[in-house]
Formats: C-alpha cells, structure tokens, sequence
C-alpha cells in the first residue's frame, strides 16, 4: 500500500513543486546573471537583493486581466498555453535523480518511474509542447503570432531530428533506453558519455538551445521582429504559463544533457575509491549541481549573442548538425562492432 | 494601399501578407511605421509612412525670434542636441557675418565630438539590440552616461542642452573640465575596443549583416544618402573635411570609407568614427585657446534681407539649415531644414526589398535614424 502508493504520490507531489519553484527561480537567475553580464543590479527590490521577485511576478500574473482578443479562437486559445507547459512538467517522471536510496528503514528510489524505453518517452513528449506554440500562433488570428509560429514549428522539427540522431548514439553506448540504465552504463563504462561522445554532446547541446528556443535561436520570440512572437496576443496567467513552459524546458534539457552525458547523479570519478570523500554530498546534488552548470551556460550564451536570422538557422540546421549526427552515429556504430 | 497580389508560379497560388510594423514596435527606434508586403518572410516592398512625430518646427521657427530657435533645433536630433544647436547658429553666424572666437570654435568642435560619440553609442547599442546581442546596449549606455555628465556639467542639460549662442557660447567651460573630457578619452578608447570584441568577429554578427542591404556609391549618393550610410559604400564624403566649419580646418583626423556598401561596412565606418572622434577630441581639448567666448552680436538680432544655406556633418550625416530673412522683422521669413536621417530612410524600401523581415530591423538600425529630426 504505502510502497505502491503513498511514496510515488509523495514522489510526484514534491517533484512537481520543486520543478515549479525552480522555475520561478529560473527567472530571477536569468534576470540577475544577465545584469551581472551587463554591469547592472537586476532586480533588487523585492527582498533582500530581490529574491522574492518571483513571489511578486507570481501574484502580479495572477492578477492581471486575462484577455482573450476578439477575434481569436477562443478554444484553441485557451488550450495552447495548457498543451506547451504540461509537457514540460510530466518530462519529469523518468529523469533520475539519484539511485535507490534507504530512507526511514525503506528503499526509495530517487526517480518517479523509471520505465524502459524512458528516452523515447521523453522525446515525444517534448515533441508535443510545439503544438502549444503553433496553436497559439495560429489561434491568435494575428499575423506576428502567426509568422512566429510558423518559424517555431519548422525550427523544432529541423533541430529535434538532430537532436534525437545524437540520442541514438548514446543509446548504442548504453544498451538501453532506461535513463537509470543508461547512468548505470556510464558508472560501468568508468567514463562519462560526453567524453566519449564530444560531438554528440555538442549537438544536442545546441540542438537544446534551439529546441527551448533559447538565445541565440530565440527566433519564434523575436522581440525586435515579431514583437512578441506566438504570445503577443497573450496577457496574465495565460502568458505565464508560456513563460514558465519555457525555463521547465531550459530545466528539462539541463537534466537529460546531465543524465546522459555527465554521469547524472554519479559523483566525478565514482570508480576511483581515493576519492571518496566526495561522497560527503548525497547523489541528487551532484545531479542538480551538474544541472544548474548546463542552465547558466544557457544564460550566459543569451547575454552574449546575437541571434541568428531563419534561413541561417535552417542551414546550420540542416547542413551541418544532422549531417554530422549522422557521420557520428555511424561512427559509433562502426567503432562499436568492430571493437567489442 | 493597393490590395495583396497574388503570387502565380507556385504548385499552388499564393497571396502576399501585409503587415505593419509600427508605429509602435519594438524596433522601430520611436514611430516608424513600415508597411510590408511578404511573400512568406521574404520582403516584397516597404512603404515607410512618418509623420507621428511632426511637430511643425519648421513653422514655429517664423513666429519665434532668433534666439528662440536654438530651443526648437534641441529638439529635431534629440540624441544629438549639441551638433543640432551649432548648425543653426553657424548658419545665422554666415547670414550675419559675425566672427565667432576661436576659443568658442575649439569648444563647440569638443562638444560636437562628443555628441558624436553619444549618438554613436546609442546607435551601436540599439543596432546590437536589434539583432539580438542585448549585452552591447547596456555597455554602450554606460559610456554615454559619461557623456552626458560632461554635458551636464558644462550647461546643466542632459539631452536637450539649449548649449549654443548665435556668435559663440552661453558661458565659458567650468574649470577642470577639459582633465575631465581628456579622462573621458581614454576610457572610451579601451571600450570601443569592447564593443568590437563582441560584434566585429562574431561569426553571427557577420552573417546577419554581411550583404545585407548591399548599395553602391553612386546610386547611394544618387538617393540622397550621407554620412556614415553614405561613407559605408565608399564615397568619402564628410562635410567636416570638404566644406570646415567650427575648428575642423585645425584638426588632424581621417575619414573612414567601406567598401561593400552593406550593414557590416556601415558598422565598421561608424566604429572607426568613434576612434577619429576621440583623436579630435583630444587634439581640440589640449589646443583650447585663451580668449573671448562670444563675438560681436548686435544686441538685437535681426540680419540683413537674404537667405543662406549652411550644413553641417551630425553623427547622422549632413545636416543642412536654408534660412531667408526678410530683413524687417525679428523672426525668419523661411526656415528649412535638410535632415540627414529623412533624407536617409527614403533609402530603406530599396535597401529591405527582397531580404528577410529579420533584416528590416537590421537595416533600420544601419541607416541610424531619430524621428524626430524626421519629422520635425
């Protein structure tokens, strides 16, 4: 009963909550790295140095009035914000975030599920935020929406093909689509993914970057072309959820990036014994440690460049990533049956 | 506006989009308003429409005295106030013929180059900002902070500085205040260099803007276009250097030229610009002579019956004053100005045709304009 039951409510309870604070908290990392970047304060008023900003945004969404314009389909309109976060969240269910642990006399595993084919679970979940965006866009019955839905959905199918061919290969490593399994590999292998895989690692970092549309591929939200992309037409809650789909992706892409190519929740060297002192932090922190290093580079990148214009972004896309996704899946294949 | 055509030729027919950016986008740089006609995201024509900005100073100018007008030309460049005030007051000067000391000459050119590099800094942030790289906005405001103390310790205005006299200067500069400019200099030498650490080389900078908006010399010269938009397809016209007004006869600068005639080398002119405005700068800072910093003004102005036309280089090109006085009154008879940036965005539906809609703010940003010199 308290096995089948209680525990994964409990489980699910808290991963849901922990998710939705981190992504609020996102935001005011984004908002304070990126002043950081541009020598200014970010926000500083809400809170000592402006840590309850998030708690202000929350209730100030909230609040705001909800317009849905004329015009608009009204049905589709309110479900797209809905179909683009709840993807985000459920993503969750199979990311690992540490192995099977005793607590208060039980064995707790520290993942929701975890299911065997987790990795095609995750993708195609994730493949189905993008219906929120061109929903909206098309839902909105404006034309800026429209042109920056178009964009998102060409710019998702182009960039999740590369990204799903680097999958692909760390699956070869592995053996196996569990996320557990596949951090167990990497445990077995006594190396992490990425080292042995650099170039798959580096794909599905930008394929992540542009998956989450993320600087410097922010293109469907284009401020200074398309004024506000697919949620231009979109006020209060509604556009938070938008907004919050966006940093629970950021957080997704984080955590699959950590699982398969760094190692998850393993320590660094987890086979070397002289290093075990390291074991004085518990395996979720190395998890979650490993995970916030992926979501400053994020917003680091974003505070750097400039963003790139839609038919250089296909090009790379098409090109260079999936070409080379390719090349390095049968490489890996090749190395892989002739060597073991 | 005509109704959308349709596009034959396609497996199946398809009709243009319309859409209208502005006059309240984010990247139209105050109320532009562009018409765009697309075929998917390409541009098919661009028609600009001003006028939101119009404040009829042209007309005002015939009901106010002479020195009443240096308020009013405060605020045609708003970002670039300075230059705006020692065009109309050169201009009233020649139709005058008074004297203007060389000290008030030394100073107005210290003032002029300073403004420059404001308006510089404002254009490279926003043009940044346009294409995404949002750091370098910030950065450049910081420096032109600096700029605007300096201003505001010199005549008590940060944007519109009201800072010129017909015959030479409201007051004298405060003392200390060329160290604090000098100062100044060698900063902002270390910070261009910052700003092109971000943009010059950056593979994503040069994509978005190499070939973008590609224009030759002669059509360019040909459309009306000046400074630096002009300068960026090759013609090494400066009003500075061909026709010297101020103390720029004096000073020892170079006039930086593109070769391609697109965004990037518009870019790169402009950052060189920053470079040559520092040396003058420099070299007009340190050669201040002592001296009177007003001339003979009559106490009552009002010039003789006739008209002259005198321009000026401002950061944003040539910027022309044709003023007729009827000789009887206190006011202008005719008051025109020749505005660099309108003169410039009637060049943008031949720049943004047949590129994408991300390069309209791109090329908006190139061209470098302020509405309200505009639309006056």
């Amino acid at each position: 009963m308290i096995d089948q039951f209680v525990i994964p409510l409990l489980k699910i309870l808290i991963v849901l909550n922990a998710t939705l604070v981190g992504v609020t908290y996102m935001v005011l990392l984004e908002r304070k790295v990126i002043a950081w970047a541009q020598s200014r304060l970010g926000p500083m008023r809400v809170g000592p140095y402006g840590v309850l900003q998030p708690v202000a945004d929350a209730i100030k969404l909230m609040l705001k009035e909800d317009i849905t314009p004329t015009k608009a389909d009204r049905w589709v309109f309110t479900v797209a914000p809905i179909i683009s976060m709840v993807p985000a969240l459920i993503v969750y269910a199979v990311i690992p975030f540490g192995p099977v642990v005793r607590l208060f006399g039980r064995d707790v595993s520290l993942y929701i599920t975890d299911i065997n084919v987790g990795l095609l679970y995750i993708v195609s979940v994730a493949s189905v935020g993008v219906y929120g965006i061109i929903l909206a866009g098309y839902a909105s019955n404006s034309k800026f929406p429209l042109l920056s839905s178009l964009r998102a959905s060409a710019q998702l199918i182009s960039y999740e093909v590369a990204v799903t061919l680097t999958l692909v290969s760390v699956i070869l490593m592995s053996g196996s689509l569990s996320m557990v399994s596949i951090v167990d590999s990497q445990y077995n292998a006594r190396v992490w993914f990425a080292f042995v895989q650099p170039v798959a690692f580096v794909i599905f970092f930008i394929g992540g970057l542009a998956e989450t549309n993320r600087a410097p591929f922010d293109l469907p939200e284009a401020e200074q072309e398309l004024t506000g992309g697919f949620h231009t037409e979109y006020s209060g809650m509604r556009f938070a959820l938008f907004f919050l789909a966006e940093y629970a992706n950021m957080i997704v892409v984080s955590s699959v990036a950590t699982t398969l190519f760094f190692g998850g929740w393993l320590r660094p060297f987890p086979n070397v014994a002289a290093l075990h002192f390291l074991d004085v932090l518990p395996s979720w922190t190395w998890f979650l440690l490993k995970s916030f290093v992926f979501l400053y580079i994020f917003i680091w990148v974003r505070a750097t460049l400039p963003r790139y214009r839609y038919d250089q972004l296909m090009r790379l896309g098409w090109k260079v990533l999936i070409p080379l996704a390719i090349a390095n899946l049968v490489v890996t294949g090749i190395v892989k049956v002739m060597l073991f | 506006m005509e109704t959308p055509s349709t596009i034959h030729g396609a497996m199946f027919d398809t009709s243009e989009l319309v859409i209208n950016m502005g006059p309240q986008h984010p990247s139209t740089h105050g109320v532009l308003r562009v018409i765009l006609r697309l075929d998917g995201e390409k541009v098919v024509d661009a028609e600009v429409v001003i006028g939101y900005l119009h404040r009829g100073i042209e007309k005002l100018s015939e009901n106010r005295n002479w020195t009443q007008i240096i308020l009013l030309t405060d605020r045609m460049d708003y970002v670039a106030a300075a230059t705006s005030n020692v065009g109309y007051c050169e201009t009233v000067e020649k139709l005058m013929q008074i004297d203007v000391p060389r000290r008030a000459k030394y100073i107005r050119t210290v003032l002029m180059e300073l403004q420059r590099i404001a308006s510089h800094c404002l254009w490279v942030g926003t043009h940044a900002m346009d294409i995404g790289a949002m750091t370098v906005f910030l950065y450049a405001f910081r420096e032109r902070e600096l700029i605007l103390d300096l201003f505001e310790e010199f005549c008590g205005a940060r944007l519109t500085y009201n800072s010129m006299r017909i015959g030479g200067l409201p007051q004298d500069i405060p003392p200390g205040w060329d160290k604090k400019v000098l100062a100044f200099c060698d900063i902002m030498d270390a910070k261009v260099d910052e700003y092109e650490t971000l943009l010059t080389h950056n593979r994503i900078w040069l994509e978005r803007t190499k070939g973008i908006g590609v224009i030759g010399g002669a059509e360019a010269a040909g459309l009306g276009l000046c400074g630096p938009a002009l300068r960026g397809s090759g013609v090494a016209r400066d009003v500075r250097k061909d026709e010297p007004y101020a103390a720029y006869d004096e000073m020892d600068f170079d006039v930086p030229v593109g070769v391609a005639g697109d965004t990037y080398d518009r870019y790169l002119v402009r950052m060189e610009e920053f470079r040559q405005s520092l040396r003058i700068i420099r070299q007009a800072t340190e050669g201040i002579p002592e001296g009177p910093i007003v001339g003979k003004v009559p106490r009552l102005i009002k010039p003789a019956a006739g008209e002259t036309y005198h321009a000026i280089e401002s950061p944003k090109g040539e910027l022309g004053y044709f003023i007729v006085s009827d000789g009887k009154s206190t006011n202008p008879y005719r008051f025109r100005v020749r505005p660099p940036s309108f003169c410039n965005l009637q060049a943008l539906p031949r720049l943004v045709r047949g590129h994408l809609v991300a390069d309209v703010v791109a090329l908006i940003g190139s061209i470098d304009i302020v509405l309200g010199e505009v639309d006056r």
